[in-house]
């Protein structure tokens, strides 16, 4: 009973009120401001570039052995449009099946090279081993290369952006 | 749970003591006339609180070096998730945060609360008035656009023309050999470092003096006392919340001015400064030849020391309000001054053109013959592209264009675009449209596809302005088209936006004895054409 009389006062009743709004006020500009800061911070900007780059003639390349072949791809960096040369390994198995590996190994993102008489990708730095298909042979790298998305126009051939290799596609 | 909780708060309580001083900031006696007009303070608190905070989140994605600075405020504006709100807080604020200072200090000088012993936080406050332009000033170069770089000139040759200390200023804003990285790099510094640690340091000895003191009472103060929370905590949070929501609707509601990259060759650029120093800008033409450095320097300079002098000078020690008509006079006739100013200069100068902003690959894009741009335009409104692949992508009904060997003559593509077959719909599309289609068609290569491809609509649909206009008959682009009327690549370095307007609107007024007829462009149109041809490199 006591406490209702206290609730009841008008000053005490007032008082709540107006605490009641600096709370509600401060929080829900706070709030607001929270939204867009984590929004700017943490969006994704995205890229408005298709990322496929004509990466030369397939006629040039022979099947079998993986050669390396270098082309110029523009990539948006930021605001920034860089032209800049990339490199990848192309394994021609016939001209319907072309495989392209990035040129990193998986372990630390050193560039690796095709031993010929190995027959075997080998990474300098760490000494990881790949396959032909692009599979772990020794480590430690822990996964296979990664691959360039290949698509073959007439004669040009297009590399797109690099994905993970899916294991089950090696094998 | 509760014990523990208690515990901790105890604990960070005995060290720090940051709740005892909070409880003295909000439980602080103030004079008991305290009330609406008080709340400026906190006003101009709040928005340089959110300026520091959306500052440094611009900082975040901004590049300051006059190369990068505009493509990355670009990139702000549209790539970075919220950036335009960010930028348009950031911007606005700095308007609001004019509007909020000016307030203040006018609430402070009728109230007469500048008076003894308060002269100390009157000069700091006009000391933080100075600093508040000095941020505009330098903030307003930084997006490296045109209306940055010319009202920057501009601020460089008043600078130049002070008595005595012009060369020495001109040096230390690094202009001495014109407006450049030099400049820039000043400018960001003294903008995003030396600003805002002064003013920061300022603020603190401004509130350090306001509690002091205490608040200066009212005109019609009686002496009673009540505490700052809740009762003056609680206007002064309606009034930052009113202003919180005023600057978030022009932040997500009105565009903020980017122009063009800065050009130092566009001499037809009319630079305007931001609109709190446009009465300064008017100012400056009442006064020609050797008296100008009235208008740049002598007023300007009196009316600070005005501001220095008026607590000393006025020292009757009155605060009612009958005392204070004077001073709201005083307050009415330089508001009306300011805004006379203002209003006049507002008339007086062109609006630059400023929606126009050429896509940061448009130079790259410009390559490409404009016939086969606008029909790459027709190919994706047509919907060309549910039977056909330019390149790549799984197999349709229609042949890839990109394949070498689908080359037909132009009579049998336009014949097809007039009936496709087996079963679309023919394409109603005029002569010189079904002709770009078919030099479009005929000309798919891998390297323009993925050009293409990146095109802005807005920019495609300017260069079919251009085509179906029939500008090329006249006009040279890339060295192709007629030479009736003067080439039309580097008119960007040439021609101002509005000229080039104008010149649709009425050829013969810009250019006497041309041939041009004119052409009535809707705003849509010409915006999209001017973006067009802006971007043709020289």
């Amino acid at each position: 009973m006591k406490e209702i009389t206290i609730k009841d006062t008008p000053g005490i009743k007032r008082r709540g009120f107006m605490t009641g709004v600096i709370y509600t006020l401060a929080s829900l500009m706070g709030g607001v401001f929270a939204t867009s800061v984590s929004t700017y911070l943490l969006g994704n900007p995205g890229t408005e570039d298709s990322g496929w780059a004509d990466a030369g003639d397939i006629s040039d390349l022979q099947p079998g052995a993986p050669q390396q072949v270098s082309f110029s791809r523009s990539r948006e960096d930021g605001w920034r449009l860089q032209n800049e040369k990339a490199s990848a390994w192309i394994v021609i198995d016939d001209r319907t099946h072309v495989t392209a590996f990035s040129p990193r190994c998986t372990h630390l993102g050193c560039a690796y090279h095709w031993q010929a008489n190995r027959n075997e990708f080998v990474c300098p730095c760490h000494g990881s081993v790949f396959s032909k298909n692009g599979d772990v042979v020794s480590g430690p790298a822990n996964r296979p290369l990664d691959r360039y998305a290949v698509k073959v126009n007439g004669d040009r051939l297009w590399l797109g952006p690099i994905e993970a290799a899916n294991h089950s596609q090696n094998s | 749970m509760k014990a523990a909780i208690y515990r901790a708060g105890k604990w960070f309580e005995e060290r720090t003591g940051l709740g005892t001083a909070c409880r003295h900031f909000l439980f602080e006696d103030i004079p008991a006339s305290s009330g609406w007009p008080q709340v400026f303070g906190s006003i101009c608190l709040f928005l340089f609180l959110t300026q520091v905070l959306t500052g440094i989140l611009l900082a975040f994605n901004y590049a300051p070096t006059p190369g990068d600075a505009y493509k990355s405020v670009s990139y702000i504006l549209e790539r970075v998730a919220a950036g335009k709100m960010i930028h348009g807080l950031h911007h606005w604020g700095a308007s609001l945060m004019i509007v909020a200072v000016f307030l203040h200090m006018a609430q402070v000088f009728i109230y007469g609360a500048y008076k003894r012993p308060r002269e100390a936080t009157w000069l700091a406050g006009v000391a933080l008035l100075l600093l508040t332009l000095a941020f505009g000033l330098t903030g307003y170069l930084l997006p490296w656009d045109n209306r940055a770089y010319w009202g920057t000139v501009v601020t460089a040759q008043i600078m130049a023309s002070v008595p005595f200390a012009g060369p020495v200023l001109t040096q230390l804003i690094g202009a001495a050999n014109g407006i450049g990285v030099v400049t820039f790099s000043r400018f960001y510094a003294l903008h995003t470092l030396l600003l805002p640690g002064v003013t920061g340091l300022l603020i603190a000895f401004h509130i350090y003096l306001v509690r002091r003191h205490g608040a200066a009472p009212a005109p019609s103060d009686n002496g009673n006392t009540q505490k700052f929370y809740p009762k003056q905590a609680f206007r002064d949070v309606i009034a930052v919340f009113a202003v919180f929501v005023v600057l978030f609707a022009a932040a997500a509601f009105l565009q903020v001015p980017l122009e063009r990259i800065a050009d130092p060759t566009d001499i037809s650029y009319v630079p305007r400064p931001e609109w709190y120093f446009l009465f300064l800008f008017q100012l400056l033409k009442l006064f020609e030849g050797k008296m100008e450095v009235i208008g740049t320097v002598v007023l300007p300079t009196l009316a600070v020391l005005a501001l220095i002098i008026l607590p000393f000078a006025n020292r009757v020690h009155t605060r009612m309000l009958t005392g204070r008509i004077h001073a709201g006079a005083a307050v009415v006739l330089v508001f009306s001054i300011w805004a006379g100013l203002t209003a006049t200069a507002e008339r007086s100068t062109p609006k630059p053109f400023h929606s126009l902003r050429v896509p940061r690959e448009a130079a790259q894009w410009a390559q490409i013959p404009p016939e086969q741009i606008a029909g790459f335009g027709y190919f994706r409104s047509s919907n060309c592209g549910s039977c056909h692949n330019l390149l790549v992508g799984t197999p349709k009904a229609g042949p890839n264009l990109g394949h070498a060997g689908v080359r037909h003559p132009k009579e049998w593509l336009i014949q097809h675009f007039r009936s496709p077959q087996p079963s679309s719909a023919p394409l109603h599309l005029s002569l010189p449209k079904l002709n770009a289609l078919s030099l479009f068609v005929e000309n798919v290569r891998p390297e323009s596809v993925s050009l293409l491809d990146r095109m802005s609509a807005q920019y495609i649909s300017g260069v079919q302005m251009f085509v179906v206009s029939g500008c090329i008959s006249c006009h040279k682009v890339n060295g192709a088209g007629g030479g009736v009327g003067p080439a039309l690549n580097g008119l960007g370095n040439r021609r101002g936006e509005q000229w080039v307007i104008d010149h649709f609107a009425d050829p013969q007024r810009l250019s006497p004895g041309s041939i041009m007829p004119r052409y009535p462009f809707s705003k849509s149109d010409e915006d999209a054409l001017l973006t067009y041809l802006f971007s043709l490199p020289d």
